[in-house]
């Protein structure tokens, strides 16, 4: 499965914010956004992922991007992760049907059914600008390539 | 507003912190209150490797990092960095203030130099400045290694 290209238009999708309610490629519109697909809440990179990330907000944030999660644990699960680690980094469910946003983006690990590591880019205007796929979903991307990729952007 | 795109991890230098020992030094970057670094760095003493200690203290990994770090550095303003990151990582049960004090008073360290030397906004530049570095480089977690300027956060097999 490849990652989505950079200059391609992101396909219609939903995830579940953490009060319930759809994201989807609307609401992609008007500014950078940043995916930040990752396997399992609870897991060790994970948490290292987020924890890491949030330490660069500021940066990653500076210009308007906004960063979101992106896994398919159930939202409960992803709130209680985010709130155990005190990040403020949004997640989104991939829940049910179970990672399809993460299919449609090349960003799903078929051989463990869970999403795989992997920051996809979106510009304002729904087209993707930036994408990186783990070589495996326990490494993790540096939070210097969101730096880089949001300059490349 | 730091820079964080991505940089090669500098080579040693003469600011950084190294014990001498077996081959060149490893470079490691970690943090106090991890308990995996405090594992790596016995498992690094009892091989007798060469080691260069670099800060990885970020706030959202745990709440007393970038404090103990800054703490390790007002003890390095007295000669004693390596003394006082041994004694933290021989005793993670125990580093709030009043402990480390206590742990000045063993190592021989003045505390009132060491109270003031901790709010030298110097050094929480210094510790600032190498969490900077490893996320520049691409580190991810600690304790990371840099193994042939490349960064890994498996033990590393052996002196270089």
């Amino acid at each position: 499965m490849s990652i989505i290209a950079p200059g391609t238009q992101v396909p219609s999708f939903s995830l579940a914010r953490e009060d319930g309610s759809q994201f989807t490629e609307a609401d992609l519109q008007g500014k950078t956004t940043v995916l930040v697909f990752y396997p399992f809440a609870f897991s060790p990179v994970c948490t290292n992922q987020l924890q890491v990330y949030t330490e660069a907000l500021p940066e990653i944030t500076v210009d308007g991007a906004e960063i979101y999660a992106v896994s398919t644990d159930p939202t409960f699960s992803q709130v209680a992760f985010r709130e155990q680690l005190g990040v403020p980094i949004q997640q989104l469910s991939d829940f049910e049907p179970k990672g399809a946003t993460a299919k449609l983006f090349g960003a799903y690990f078929e051989p463990a059914g869970m999403t795989n590591r992997a920051i996809v880019i979106v510009g304002p205007d729904g087209c993707v600008t930036w994408s990186h796929l783990a070589d495996n979903p326990g490494e993790m991307p540096g939070v210097n390539l969101i730096i880089d990729g949001l300059a490349a952007s | 507003m730091r820079d964080l795109s991505s940089l090669p991890v500098d080579p040693v230098g003469p600011t950084d912190h190294v014990r001498e020992g077996d081959g060149e030094p490893l470079i490691v970057y970690a943090e106090f209150s991890c308990p995996d670094c405090a594992v790596a760095a016995a498992r690094l003493r009892e091989r007798g490797d060469s080691v260069c200690f670099r800060h990885f203290a970020i706030a959202a990994r745990s709440p007393r990092a970038v404090k103990l770090a800054i703490a390790s550095e007002a003890a390095a303003r007295q000669g004693l960095f390596w003394e006082f990151h041994d004694s933290l990582f021989a005793d993670q049960g125990r580093l709030d203030d009043p402990h480390l004090w206590q742990r000045c008073e063993l190592l021989g360290i003045d505390v009132d130099r060491f109270e003031a030397d901790r709010r030298d906004p110097e050094l929480a530049e210094v510790v600032a400045s190498s969490a900077t570095a490893a996320m520049r480089a691409g580190a991810t977690g600690a304790p990371t290694f840099v193994v042939g300027g490349e960064l890994q956060a498996q033990f590393p097999s052996g002196p270089s």
